[in-house]
C-alpha cells in the first residue's frame, strides 16, 4: 500500500516538475480551443441568435470549450508513458520500490491534475461571456473535470502502454481526438441534429462531461429539451443530469484505469 | 587490487543464483547460470554483447522473470519479494534513463522521493555523492546540458543515493571515450571504497573487467568460466611468450626438443606458454643456441582467456549479430 501511494505521488509530481520547465506546453494547450471558440463565435453568434433565455451560441460553446481546453492535455499523459519508454526513464521507475499500479494513477493523476488546472484556468473568460461563476460552481467543477480529465488519461495511459513509438501514438491520437472533440455537443446542442450525428454524440462519452459541465455553468438553461435549440441532452427519451452523468464518467473512469493498470503491468 | 581480496566464500552471500534460465521465444538468452556474490566484492560479468549479460542483470534487478531457476539478492528472492529487492539494489543501466528536461537536482530528489527517503535525508546524501563526483556546481543544470561523461556520473550518484547493498553496472562506460571512461572507473573505485559496496558490473571491454575480483565469462548464455582474474589467467598455463629468430623452423624445432616447448607459429612469430615468463627469460636468453630478433613476455590478459575458452576473441564474438535483437525485430514484425 505504501509502495502504492508513493508511486502515486511521486510520478505525479514529476509531471508537475516536467510542465514547469515546458511552460510552452500550457500556451500551446490553450490555443486550439480558444482559436475555435473565437472564429466560431464571431462566425455563428449572430446567426443563430438566443438559444435560450439569457444563453446566446457563445455562452452555449463556452462549457464545451472548457472541456475542450482539458481532453489535449489529459490524453498527453499517454505520451508521457510514450516518451519516458523511448527515453529510458520507464526503467528507472520500473526498478524503484514502486507499486505498478500506483505509478499507473501518478501519471494518470497527473495528467487529470495539469489539466483540471488548465481548465479552471479558463475561467477567466467567464464574466466575458455572461456567465458568473460562483464559489459553488468551483467547488463542483473541480471533482467534475477530475472525472472528466482522469478518464481521457486513463484512455491515454491504455493507449500509450500499448503503442511504442511517439509518432504510432501520434497518429493514433490524432484519429481518435477529433470525433471525440467534434461529435460532444460542443459546438452544436445533441438534441438539435439529424438523429445519425445524435446517436455518434450519445456514443462519445465526452459528450456527458461537456452536458455536465453546462449544466453547472448554464444552470436551468442547460437542461432545456424543447424548442428549436434544445440545449438538454435526452437519452431514450429521457432527460439526462449532471449526477447521472457523473456517475457514467465515474464507471467508465474506473473502467479505463482498471485497464490502463492491466495493460502496464503486462506491458514489459 | 584483485590478487588481496580473496573469492566469495563469506556465509552469506549477497547474490546467489542457481540454475537462472530466461527464454524469449525460442531463443534460450540465458541457459542455466550459476554464481554467487559475497559481501563487498566486485564481479564482473564479461562477454560479447548478446550473451545474456543484460538478460541476467534484468532478472536480478526484477525486470524481467526468469524462465526457471531461483535467484535472490540480499536474502530477497527476485520473483517472491520483488519490491525488497528494488529497495536493496542500485542501478545505472546500459542506456541513458536520466529525464534531461529536470535538473539534476530534481532527479536526484525524484529517486530519493521513490525511495522512501525524506527531503533533509535526500538533501544531504545528494550534497555529499555530487560534490564527490565534481557536479554539485551543475546541480541546477537541466540534463539536457550535461555532457555523456556527466550524465553517467550523475547516474552514479543516483545509483547509490538511497544507500543500496548492491551497485549493478551494466556497460557503465559504454560509448564513452577513453578518457572519460578512465574517470568514471577513478568514481566507481572511489565510491566502492567509501560505500563498501559489492558491485555487480557487465562488460564487454576487457580492461573494465580487471578491475573486478572475480569474473564470471558467460558465452551464448553459459558461463564458461568464474574465478579470480589471476586464476583464471594461471589455468592458461603460463605467461605468453612471444619470440622472433632468423631461423624460425629451427628455433621451433629447437624449443620442442630442449625445453619441450610447442610453439604456434604465424608470421614468422613463435607463440607459447611459459609458467612464470618472467623468471625463466633471462636463462632462456642466454643459453638459447640460435639467433633472437626479438622476444616479449606478457602477463595473458583476459582476451587470451577469452580466447582459449570460447575459441574467437571477444571482439569478433562482439560483431555476431545479437539474436535478441533478431529475436526482437521477429517478434515486431508478427505483430
Amino acid at each position: 500500500m505504501k509502495a502504492l501511494i508513493r508511486g502515486f505521488w511521486v510520478v505525479a509530481y514529476r509531471e508537475f516538475l516536467r510542465l514547469f520547465h515546458q511552460p510552452a506546453r500550457l500556451v500551446s494547450s490553450f490555443a486550439t480551443p480558444l482559436l475555435f471558440f473565437g472564429l466560431f463565435g464571431a462566425g455563428f453568434n449572430r446567426l443563430v441568435g438566443q438559444m435560450a433565455p439569457g444563453v446566446d451560441f457563445v455562452t452555449f460553446m463556452y462549457p464545451g470549450i472548457l472541456a475542450m481546453t482539458v481532453i489535449m492535455p489529459a490524453v498527453f499523459a499517454g505520451m508521457s508513458v510514450v516518451w519516458d519508454r523511448e527515453f529510458g526513464f520507464l526503467r528507472e521507475v520500473l526498478v524503484a520500490p514502486l507499486s505498478r499500479t500506483g505509478i499507473v494513477l501518478g501519471k494518470i493523476g497527473g495528467g487529470a491534475a495539469i489539466a483540471t488546472v488548465e481548465g479552471l484556468m479558463l475561467l477567466v473568460l467567464a464574466p466575458a461571456v455572461g456567465v458568473h461563476v460562483r464559489l459553488l460552481h468551483f467547488l463542483v467543477l473541480v471533482p467534475l473535470l477530475l472525472l472528466l480529465s482522469g478518464s481521457l488519461a486513463a484512455f491515454g495511459v491504455l493507449i500509450g502502454t500499448r503503442l511504442k513509438t511517439q509518432e504510432a501514438f501520434q497518429t493514433v491520437m490524432a484519429l481518435l481526438i477529433f470525433p471525440l472533440i467534434f461529435l460532444s455537443g460542443i459546438f452544436f446542442p445533441v438534441a438539435a441534429v439529424p438523429t445519425w450525428l445524435g446517436i455518434m454524440a450519445k456514443a462519445n462519452p465526452v459528450t456527458y462531461g461537456v452536458d455536465a459541465i453546462r449544466h453547472v455553468l448554464l444552470g436551468a438553461a442547460a437542461s432545456e429539451t424543447t424548442g428549436r435549440f434544445a440545449i438538454g441532452l435526452t437519452v431514450l427519451g429521457h432527460a439526462i443530469g449532471p449526477l447521472e452523468e457523473a456517475g457514467m464518467l465515474i464507471v467508465l473512469g474506473a473502467l479505463l484505469v482498471a485497464g490502463a493498470a492491466r495493460a502496464f503491468a503486462h506491458g514489459d | 587490487m584483485s590478487a588481496d581480496t580473496p573469492p566469495a566464500t563469506t556465509d552469506t552471500p549477497v547474490i546467489a543464483v542457481q540454475d537462472l534460465k530466461r527464454r524469449y521465444g525460442d531463443f534460450e538468452a540465458v541457459r542455466g547460470v550459476s554464481f554467487s556474490i559475497g559481501t563487498g566484492e566486485v564481479f564482473g560479468f564479461l562477454g560479447p554483447n548478446g550473451a545474456g549479460k543484460t538478460t541476467t542483470i534484468s532478472m536480478l534487478c526484477t525486470l524481467i522473470r526468469p524462465t526457471s531457476g531461483a535467484a535472490s539478492v540480499n536474502g530477497f528472492d527476485v520473483v517472491r519479494h520483488p519490491m525488497d529487492v528494488r529497495r536493496s539494489i542500485g542501478v545505472v543501466f546500459q542506456e541513458p534513463t536520466l529525464d534531461e528536461q529536470l535538473t539534476a537536482e530534481q532527479n536526484l530528489r525524484f529517486h530519493g522521493f521513490a525511495y522512501g527517503m525524506s527531503g533533509a535525508a535526500v538533501a544531504e546524501r545528494m550534497r555529499e555523492l555530487l560534490t564527490l563526483v565534481e557536479l554539485w556546481d551543475r546541480r541546477h543544470d537541466r540534463v539536457k546540458t550535461y555532457s555523456g561523461g556527466m550524465k553517467r556520473r550523475l547516474e552514479l550518484v543516483r545509483g547509490l543515493l538511497h544507500r543500496p547493498r548492491v551497485l549493478f553496472l551494466d556497460e557503465p562506460t559504454l560509448g564513452l571515450d577513453p578518457q572519460t571512461r578512465r574517470l568514471i572507473w577513478d568514481h566507481v573505485l572511489a565510491l566502492r571504497e567509501r560505500e563498501a559496496i559489492t558491485i555487480f558490473l557487465t562488460t564487454h571491454y576487457m580492461d573494465e573487467a580487471e578491475f573486478s575480483d572475480r569474473v564470471a565469462i558467460i558465452d551464448h548464455g553459459h558461463i564458461v568460466a568464474l574465478d579470480t582474474l589471476d586464476r583464471l589467467k594461471d589455468g592458461l598455463g603460463g605467461d605468453i611468450v612471444t619470440l622472433k629468430a632468423e631461423d624460425g623452423a629451427r628455433a621451433a624445432r629447437e624449443l620442442e626438443t630442449r625445453y619441450g616447448l610447442s610453439a604456434q607459429q604465424a608470421d614468422g612469430v613463435l607463440t607459447f606458454r611459459v609458467p612464470h615468463g618472467d623468471q625463466w627469460l633471462p636463462g632462456f636468453v642466454r643459453e638459447f643456441p640460435l639467433r633472437l630478433t626479438s622476444i616479449a613476455v606478457r602477463r595473458p590478459t583476459l582476451d587470451d582467456v577469452f580466447l582459449s575458452l570460447t575459441g574467437r576473441e571477444i571482439r569478433d564474438a562482439a560483431d555476431e549479430p545479437n539474436p535478441l535483437h533478431r529475436w526482437r525485430r521477429m517478434r515486431r514484425r508478427a505483430r
